[in-house]
């Protein structure tokens, strides 16, 4: 009787233990997000959007970095997308198993799992260099593309592979060809997933510093991006850059911009779950 | 006429995936040709044993052990965080909490892994160290004890929410028999579930690590710029990863050595990582045949 009780203690404590750590991460990113509005939700106006950066913090904005955010995703976007969803229609329909799709495959799994700097580094002397792009917003779109092309890969072979089989086969009876079958049928079965997916590609890339320190964005920018080829900077850099200056104000500054970007990644993460359970009750 | 377009459009398929080798075989090639410059002027023995990373003095010294243990001790502290935090999540979660408790709770938990590190890395600096030193007064304001800890937090849904598809996958037959024998959810959990979903567990963990491993903003804002060989979580330390974005903000000369050295850092953390993630998906495909 006494070890009936002994355990069902344990039990309880360890569900205890449980809820506690499943509060402990929500629990600090309220914390973290609670103390960021304190800093900053006082310096957004419409003048630190538009405003360009200055020297002195309180007449700052974020224009440039937030233009060349934009501009940056929409050149990832046009890059990665075609890319990404024609190599996930090629290994999920037309692959047979063989030698190489066991490379591809293995290859995507790894590439998933480099570290972001490292694509820093392809990019500074692939495009930047031998391709002599410069530190542009072309050469940071394709160094971003590349890092997001396995994760829209992968969440593009989720949702072709969620398509009922039947799906296909009642296309080939109708006397569809393999490509008539891919574009009228399993894509636009498959475009919820697919945009899931892509959406939380993008906003990883949105989010991303490191690969473009690496190829030579600035911190200070003048001017917005006009041209694929203009020197840029964007919202996370401009926040790194605005952590690493001592004086106080550029503290306020950093919150403040945090703000704008958190907005940009929640709303997009939130974008993508609801475009995912639109689009799983399609399948049940 | 339609047989042409179909083998051209598959064509077309083969080359896009055919990229993705391209890139991988684009990093190799970059990094090892510039690491090869790199070697011709340094010393590989001095690269492995000299404690001291000083690429940017007058008294240079290339060691990356300088650097390496910075990016070991800070990944260290990180999965010691994370690993049992994360755990007992993916355990609470998929055998005691009800199942509308866990629909609602994995997007949120999923949330710490879509905020951007360059926002974690000022929670470290801002709100971390100076808790931290509240506490500990001598602890230095760029310490890889913060840096490590707000890592830990953004690498807990790595590990639960993996850790949580591999105890989700394991057949409810082991689940019923365990209860048939009366064990009580922490006995089924611990000595029946955790051991038949191990692989899966493993694999959250490896990634885990490699995450942490190659993660940059984070360290570089909260953990200092100053390479030491020290397992000391107080003092000022720099990460592989800091230490190529340091170089990249300064203005650093095509073709210098000082250019080549980040390459020579770059290459090391690629074969970790790479080591890590071919070690993971070997545990994985084993781990998808066990249960189809």
């Amino acid at each position: 009787m006494n070890n009936i009780r002994k355990n069902r203690i344990k039990d309880q404590a360890f569900k205890y233990w449980g809820i506690a750590c499943t509060l402990l991460g929500l629990v600090l990113l309220a914390i973290f997000i609670g103390n960021i509005l304190i800093d900053g939700i006082m310096r957004i106006d419409w003048d630190f959007i538009v405003n360009l950066p200055s020297r002195k913090a309180e007449r700052s904005g974020i224009y440039t970095a937030l233009m060349g955010s934009i501009w940056v995703l929409l050149l990832t976007t046009l890059i990665a997308l075609p890319v990404g969803i024609a190599a996930a229609i090629y290994l999920e329909e037309y692959n047979k198993k063989n030698k190489l799709s066991t490379i591809l495959e293995v290859n995507i799994s790894n590439l998933a799992g480099v570290p972001s700097v490292i694509y820093g580094l392809l990019g500074l002397e692939v495009f930047v260099r031998i391709m002599e792009m410069g530190s542009s917003v072309l050469a940071g779109s394709f160094t971003l593309a590349l890092l997001i092309l396995p994760i829209v890969i992968v969440s593009t072979r989720e949702a072709l592979k969620a398509v009922p089989k039947s799906v296909r086969d009642a296309s080939f009876a109708m006397g569809a060809s393999k490509w008539q079958t891919v574009y009228h049928q399993l894509l636009p079965a498959s475009f919820g997933g697919i945009l899931t997916g892509v959406i939380l590609a993008l906003s990883r890339a949105v989010g991303e510093t490191a690969p473009l320190i690496v190829i030579g964005a600035l911190a200070y920018v003048p001017f917005a991006p006009s041209s694929a080829m203009d020197e840029f900077s964007v919202l996370p850099i401009q926040i790194f850059n605005w952590i690493t200056r001592p004086q106080h104000g550029f503290v306020e500054n950093a919150a403040a911009a945090i703000i704008i970007l958190l907005l940009i990644t929640f709303v997009m993460n939130g974008i993508a779950v609801y475009f995912r359970n639109k689009w799983q009750k399609k399948f049940k | 006429m339609r047989k042409l377009k179909e083998l051209v459009i598959e064509r077309a398929l083969l080359i896009s995936s055919l990229i993705t080798i391209a890139v991988t075989i684009g990093i190799i090639l970059v990094l090892s040709i510039e690491a090869i410059n790199f070697f011709s002027e340094v010393s590989i023995i001095d690269f492995f044993t000299d404690t001291e990373w000083t690429p940017l003095f007058t008294d240079k010294h290339f060691g990356i052990l300088a650097l390496l243990s910075g990016t070991l001790l800070t990944s260290f502290i990180a999965i010691a965080f994370a690993v049992p935090v994360g755990l007992s999540i993916s355990i609470y979660l998929s055998e005691y909490a009800p199942k509308s408790f866990r629909r609602t709770i994995k997007p949120l938990l999923e949330l710490l892994a879509a905020v951007p590190t360059v926002v974690y890395g000022f929670f470290a600096l801002m709100v971390v160290t100076p808790f931290l030193q509240s506490i500990f007064p001598e602890i230095s304001s760029f310490n890889s004890l913060s840096a490590g800890i707000v890592m830990g937090i953004m690498i807990i849904p790595y590990i639960s929410s993996l850790s949580e598809d591999a105890l989700h996958a394991v057949p409810d037959s082991l689940r019923e028999a365990a209860y048939g024998m009366g064990s009580t959810k922490l006995q089924n959990a611990f000595k029946v579930m955790v051991p038949a979903a191990s692989s899966g567990i493993v694999v959250s963990i490896i990634l885990a690590i490699s995450r942490a491993i190659g993660e940059t903003m984070i360290v570089a804002i909260a953990a200092g710029q100053q390479p030491r060989f020290t397992f000391d979580p107080t003092v000022p330390v720099e990460t592989i990863t800091a230490y190529i974005v340091q170089v990249s903000l300064g203005d650093v000369q095509h073709g210098s050595l000082e250019y080549k050295t980040i390459f020579a850092a770059g290459i090391t953390l690629f074969i970790f990582t790479f080591l890590l993630n071919t070690l993971s998906y070997r545990i994985r495909k084993k781990f998808q045949e066990k249960y189809e």
